[in-house]
């Protein structure tokens, strides 16, 4: 693809609220879980909840939007400066020319979740106060936040479970590609909900401990909530050195089970194959992967197999969800922020709660960061992977 | 600057109340026989394995069976093509499952629905059935979805000047979700999209965004049904197709946009 600049971003997860928390909480390799307590919620599991998210107010106007998942979705937007960047972009190039593109899996479920404990007792009705379009809908995360900036280009949300917010920066491109838009607001919003939380569970697919990626005592994934935005635009001829460009992407389907991967990781290979490709780079210029890596039993060996055999373990990788938790729909583009932050730091993170990594992944050769390592970085791969079989891998390179 | 996408149309599926498959929603649309009402039939979806035959939804065997019937339309082999689904809800009957467990005093949820309740379940299965590995894109724009799908679709196609399948499928929710998302029936519509025309091209498609109002229905009862079901704001393309008529048609989008397609259809 035509490199794109990754104007502004900017990431709010349990790690803390903006780019320097969640900078300072990977220097320091630590974890953003904590027990179990959201809502009425009796699991025993770990949890990633970004704070402040109850004290966030939609404007009046947008109040139809009301829930948690758009409060997220809001309080990420104004950290950083993002919302201004956004602005600022609008006026460069018209709210018809900006397109806005944000994965989520949940988005707003957890207000039907609530409304179903208040249906009328005689006749099953919900509460009158109950909006499905603006709360509910998978789309509404993206309406709220297009009315939100009167962005009037094209726009969707994208729903692949756990790669949604990963697929967003492939689609922006393509769009920004032939030339429908000039820019992208691109992003994944998702936060907790019953639906997940007792979902995963009923999987066996939750961790009684915070989850330990790649560890050889793993047993599954800490749910977290997550918002995180970039903004694409066309490379300008001159970048600060610093400056981070979306390189490549690449998308592939398993085609193998609902809530499985390929054992092989077959469909991850091929993704991160076909990212490579767009990004017009081989193996060797990849610095750092940051793994999508769940900490559930299949997924990291699928994954951690996928990797060694297509990078034979010379390259340098490593799960961030042992810090902040799976943030699912939100997952890709809280780690494509992460990759964009280690590129400009050189920083690898240690993977965090990690303590013995597996030894059948060790066997395979693969260079697993269990500690911090500081190394000058020009391209980062991040990977993420869904339910139903959806992969997507993405490639983010220093301008310099 | 008002960018034109292009692409060909090689396959059709449709499955609606009333409209069992594209020959029946052809004839109608054309006019050559009256439109008549039933409920939404949705076949057994055989080409998924037993164990999740038995699991697909009505959302499922819906986008299996329209996404079949375009790539058997055109010719093609499913297990090749890069895919693009969108639908304005996910299935409604597992969703008010889910939530009625959940506000229940005991929360243990299927694991069955819970996987099922992912937007991306269809897509799943598709996969499944077929064995594609390529890309695959699944969206959701509200009432939009159908005009989000197709823009995304034809913007793969010119990007990766490959064959494109979209699969635009929606359906109803039970009581009481249904009162505030009154979507009446199972209905969706497959478009097999092509870089380049070929022996089974249907029409060619030139897309452009624009203003302007959306093309509506004669038929009060197809009207209704194209403003009822998201899927279904594809009736007026399909109409053109069907009549043979190459002019301009407005297909909904998110506001203030509407899609501008100029159809060129290739045989009647």
């Amino acid at each position: 693809m035509t490199p794109l600049h990754l104007t502004h971003f900017t990431a709010s997860t349990c790690l803390g609220r903006g780019l320097a928390p969640t900078l300072a909480a990977l220097a320091a390799q630590a974890s953003g879980l904590k027990r179990c307590d959201f809502e009425t919620v009796d699991l025993d599991t770990w949890i990633g909840e970004v704070a402040g998210i109850d004290d966030t107010c939609l404007p009046a106007a947008l109040a139809r939007h009301d829930c948690r998942n758009n409060r997220l979705a809001l309080l990420a937007l104004e950290t950083d400066g993002f919302a201004d960047a956004v602005r600022a972009a609008i006026g460069r190039h018209g709210s018809r020319r900006v397109g806005c593109f944000l994965g989520t899996s949940t988005a707003g479920i957890l207000q039907t979740e609530l409304a179903y404990r208040r249906r009328d007792p005689a006749t099953g009705a919900l509460p009158p106060d109950f909006v499905y379009e603006t709360t509910h809908n998978t789309y509404s995360v993206g309406g709220f936040v297009r009315d939100y900036f009167g962005l009037e280009g094209p726009a969707a949300v994208v729903s692949t479970a756990c790669s949604s917010s990963a697929k967003v920066f492939a689609q922006a491109a393509r769009m920004i590609e032939v030339g429908l838009i000039d820019a992208a607001l691109v992003g994944g919003v998702d936060s907790l909900c019953l639906t997940t939380l007792y979902g995963f569970a009923s999987l066996e697919l939750t961790s009684r401990q915070p989850c330990r990626p790649y560890d050889a005592a793993r047993d599954g994934i800490s749910i977290g909530e997550g918002a995180a935005y970039a903004l694409l635009e066309r490379a300008p001829a001159s970048l600060a050195a610093d400056a981070v460009l979306l390189l490549g992407a690449g998308e592939s389907s398993d085609a193998y089970h609902m809530s499985s991967p390929h054992p092989e990781g077959l469909g991850a290979r091929l993704a991160m194959e076909a990212a490579l490709r767009d990004a017009g780079l081989a193996t060797d210029d990849i610095g750092y992967i940051n793994l999508h890596g769940t900490a559930t039993p299949a997924n990291d060996s699928a994954e951690g197999q996928a990797v060694a055999a297509l990078f034979d373990g010379r390259v340098p990788c490593s799960s961030t969800k042992g810090a902040t938790g799976h943030t699912l729909g939100a997952a890709g583009a809280v780690e494509a922020v992460i990759g964009a932050l280690a590129l400009q730091h050189g920083l690898l993170p240690g993977s965090a709660q990690t303590q013995v990594l597996d030894p059948a992944i060790a066997a395979l050769g693969l260079d697993y960061l269990l500690a911090n390592r500081r190394a000058p970085l020009r391209h980062v791969l991040s990977n993420s992977f869904g339910f139903g079989g959806s992969n997507c891998s993405l490639v983010l390179g220093c301008a310099s | 600057m008002s960018i034109e996408l292009e692409a060909w149309i090689a396959g059709i599926g449709v499955l609606a109340p009333g409209l069992a498959d594209w020959p029946t929603a052809r004839a109608v649309l054309a006019g050559e026989r009256p439109y008549e009402a039933a409920p939404t039939v949705l076949p057994a979806p055989a080409i998924l394995p037993p164990a999740e035959r038995r699991r697909a939804s009505r959302l499922v065997r819906l986008a299996l069976a329209v996404g079949m019937e375009a790539v058997t339309h055109a010719g093609a082999d499913a297990a090749t093509l890069t895919t693009v689904f969108s639908a304005s809800c996910g299935d409604g009957h597992n969703c008010h499952a889910l939530c009625e467990t959940l506000a229940s005093d005991d929360r243990q949820v299927s694991p069955t629905r819970f996987h099922n309740s992912v937007h991306n379940t269809a897509a799943g299965y598709w996969g499944i059935a077929t064995g594609a590995m390529a890309p695959c894109q699944v969206l959701c724009a509200y009432d939009a979805s159908f005009g989000a799908g197709l823009i995304e679709a034809a913007v793969q196609v010119a990007t990766a000047q490959t064959p494109v399948l979209l699969i635009a499928y929606d359906a109803e929710y039970p009581d009481p979700i249904s009162a505030v998302r009154p979507t009446r029936d199972a209905a969706g519509v497959a478009l097999l999209l092509t870089p380049q025309r070929s022996d089974q091209s249907v029409a060619e498609l030139r897309l452009q965004l624009a203003d302007g109002p959306a093309a509506t229905l004669a038929d009060p009862a197809l009207e209704a049904l194209r403003k009822n079901i998201p899927a279904l704001r594809a009736l007026p393309l399909l109409e053109r197709i069907a009549r043979g008529d190459a002019t301009a048609v407005g297909i909904d989008y998110l506001d203030p946009l509407r899609l501008q397609l100029a159809v060129q259809p290739c045989r009647p």
